[in-house]
C-alpha cells in the first residue's frame, strides 16, 4: 500500500506528465482558456488514460510478451486506445448524454494526446506489476489534471491583468506554462 | 512474423467487433428533422446565429431553443423552409446587418509611422505600434477581414481599405471579431449615414496622422436635429459616435462635417440594383465614376 501512495505521489507532483516530463503539452495550451473546460478535460483524460493503461498492460502481459512480439509495443497500444476512446465515447453518449455534452470535443481529442500513449508505455518501462500500473496511472492522469486547472485558474486571472501588448496571448500562456515548470521542480527530492 | 500479422489482426478484429456491436447496441437515435435542417443551412459555419456552426444551430431549432430566423446568411429561402420542415410559423425576418468600415485613411490619406515589410495579416502588424499608419486606430489595410469573410465578402479596394460587398455579406460578424483595429462594426442596413473614423485623439494630431480624421470639432452633435450624433468622450479621448437608434439618415452632419469623415451612402437597394447593371455591363444611373468597379 505504501509503495502505492509513493508513486501515486511521484506522478502527481515530482514527475509530473505535463510540467517535467513534456507529454500532452497540446491540450495543455489548448484546454486551458476556461476553468471549466479544463475541469472536463481532466475527468475524461483521467478516465480514458487509467482504463487504457490497464489494457494496454494487459496486452502486453498476455499478447506481446507471450508471443515474443514486444516491438510491435506501439502499435497495438495505438489500437487500444483509439478504439476504447471510441467505445467510451459510443457508451457515454447512450448511457450519460449529460457527460457526453459536458466532454463533448474533448473525448475524440483523447485519441491523439501523447499523455496517454506515454503513460502506458512508461508503465511497461518500468515493468510495473498491475496494481502498481493502476496507481502509476491514476497518478499521472491527476497530476495532468493538476497542472491543466491550475494553468487553467492563472489564465483566466491573466485575462484582467496588465499584460504588455507584444506578450498577450499565447507569448505570455508559454512563459506562465515554463514558470510552473520550474515551480514544480521544487519537488524534486520531496521523496 | 506469422505471429505478429496473426495477432495484430485478431486484436485489430476483436476492436472492430466490439466498437460494431457497440454502435449497435448504443446507437443513438438522431431527430431527422436536424438532418433536414443541416441540409437546407448554408454550411459556412459562420456563428452570426449565435450557435456553434450549423449543426448545433439545427440541433437547437429542433430542441426549440433556437428562434427560425437565426440564420441571417440564409435569408428569406431557409427560414420559411426551416419553418416547413418545423411545422411552424416562420415569423418576422430579422432585420439584416451589414458590415461597415469605420476608417476612410487609404494608403493615399494616412500618413506612415514607418514602412511595414512584415507578413502581409494585420494581427502580426497591429502588435507593432498599432501598425505602419501613424494614426493608431485606422485600417491596417493588410486584409484579415478578407480572409477571414467566409462568404467572400469583401474585397481590398485601391486604397488599401476593405471594401463590403453587400450582396455577399451577411452580417455574420467574422470580419469584426478579426479586426485587430475594431474599424469593422456590424449595423443595420437600414442606416446610412456612418462617421468613418475611429481616431481619438485631439484634433490636431489626429489630422496630422490623415487628412480624414475626425477632429472633434462638434459641428455635427450642433447641427444635428435628432441629437443623434455626439462627441463621446473617454479615458482615452473623443470621437463623434452616432446613436443609430434616433439618426433618421437626414445628412445634414455629412454636409457639416469639414474633414468629411461622415459619410452617407446609397440606400442598400439602390447599390444592389447598381451592383446588377455594372455585372451586366451598363453603367450605373448613379454612377460617379469613383473607379471602385474598375
Amino acid at each position: 500500500m505504501r509503495e502505492m501512495v509513493i508513486i501515486i505521489i511521484g506522478a502527481v507532483l515530482i514527475n509530473n506528465i505535463i510540467l517535467s516530463q513534456f507529454l500532452g503539452v497540446c491540450p495543455f495550451l489548448g484546454v486551458s482558456k476556461k476553468l471549466s473546460s479544463a475541469v472536463g478535460m481532466g475527468v475524461a483524460v483521467t478516465f480514458v488514460l487509467t482504463l487504457a493503461s490497464l489494457i494496454t498492460w494487459l496486452v502486453q502481459t498476455f499478447i506481446l510478451e507471450l508471443l515474443e512480439i514486444e516491438y510491435l509495443q506501439t502499435i497495438a497500444f495505438i489500437l487500444v486506445i483509439a478504439s476504447l476512446v471510441q467505445f467510451v465515447e459510443m457508451v457515454m453518449r447512450k448511457k450519460t448524454p449529460d457527460l457526453y455534452e459536458a466532454l463533448g470535443v474533448y473525448l475524440p481529442l483523447i485519441t491523439t494526446n501523447c499523455a496517454v500513449l506515454g503513460v502506458a508505455i512508461i508503465n511497461i518501462q518500468k515493468s510495473y506489476g498491475f496494481g502498481e500500473t493502476l496507481a502509476n496511472s491514476l497518478g499521472n492522469a491527476l497530476g495532468f489534471t493538476l497542472a491543466l486547472v491550475l494553468f487553467a485558474g492563472i489564465r483566466e486571472r491573466l485575462d484582467f491583468a496588465d499584460v504588455p501588448q507584444s506578450l498577450k496571448g499565447m507569448p505570455i500562456a508559454l512563459i506562465t506554462a515554463a514558470l510552473m515548470s520550474i515551480a514544480f521542480l521544487g519537488f524534486t527530492g520531496l521523496l | 512474423m506469422i505471429y505478429a500479422v496473426l495477432s495484430l489482426a485478431i486484436l485489430g478484429g476483436l476492436f472492430g467487433l466490439v466498437l460494431g456491436i457497440a454502435n449497435k447496441k448504443f446507437a443513438v437515435e438522431v431527430d431527422p428533422r436536424v438532418e433536414a435542417i443541416l441540409e437546407v443551412l448554408p454550411g459556412a459555419n459562420c456563428g452570426s446565429c449565435g450557435f456553434p456552426g450549423c449543426s448545433g444551430y439545427a440541433e437547437a431549432v429542433v430542441a426549440g431553443t433556437a428562434p427560425l430566423n437565426a440564420c441571417t446568411p440564409g435569408k428569406d429561402e431557409v427560414r420559411q423552409t426551416i419553418a416547413k420542415i418545423m411545422g411552424r410559423e416562420a415569423g418576422e425576418a430579422k432585420e439584416r446587418k451589414v458590415a461597415q468600415l469605420l476608417c476612410k485613411g487609404g494608403s493615399d490619406r494616412a500618413a506612415l509611422l514607418y514602412e511595414y515589410e512584415g507578413i502581409r495579416d494585420c494581427h502580426t502588424a497591429a502588435t507593432m505600434f498599432q501598425g505602419p499608419k501613424a494614426c493608431s486606430y485606422g485600417c491596417l489595410g493588410l486584409g484579415s477581414c478578407v480572409e477571414a469573410c467566409p462568404f467572400g465578402g469583401i474585397q481590398m479596394g485601391e486604397d488599401q481599405l476593405p471594401v463590403v460587398n453587400y450582396e455577399l455579406c451577411s452580417g455574420c460578424g467574422a470580419c469584426v471579431d478579426n479586426c485587430p483595429q475594431h474599424v469593422l462594426k456590424l449595423v443595420e442596413a437600414s442606416q446610412l449615414v456612418h462617421v468613418r473614423c475611429r481616431n481619438k485623439e485631439k484634433g490636431k494630431e489626429a489630422k496630422k496622422a490623415c487628412t480624414v480624421a475626425c477632429i472633434k470639432c462638434k459641428l455635427c452633435e450642433r447641427n444635428c436635429p435628432e441629437g443623434a450624433i455626439s462627441v463621446v468622450a473617454d479615458a482615452e479621448g473623443s470621437i463623434a459616435v452616432i446613436d443609430y437608434a434616433k439618426c433618421t439618415n437626414c445628412g445634414i452632419c455629412v454636409e457639416k462635417c469639414p474633414t468629411k469623415v461622415i459619410e452617407k451612402m446609397l440606400p442598400l437597394s439602390t447599390l444592389l440594383e447598381q451592383n446588377k447593371d455594372i455585372t451586366s455591363g451598363q453603367k450605373p444611373t448613379s454612377c460617379q465614376n469613383c473607379g471602385l468597379c474598375q
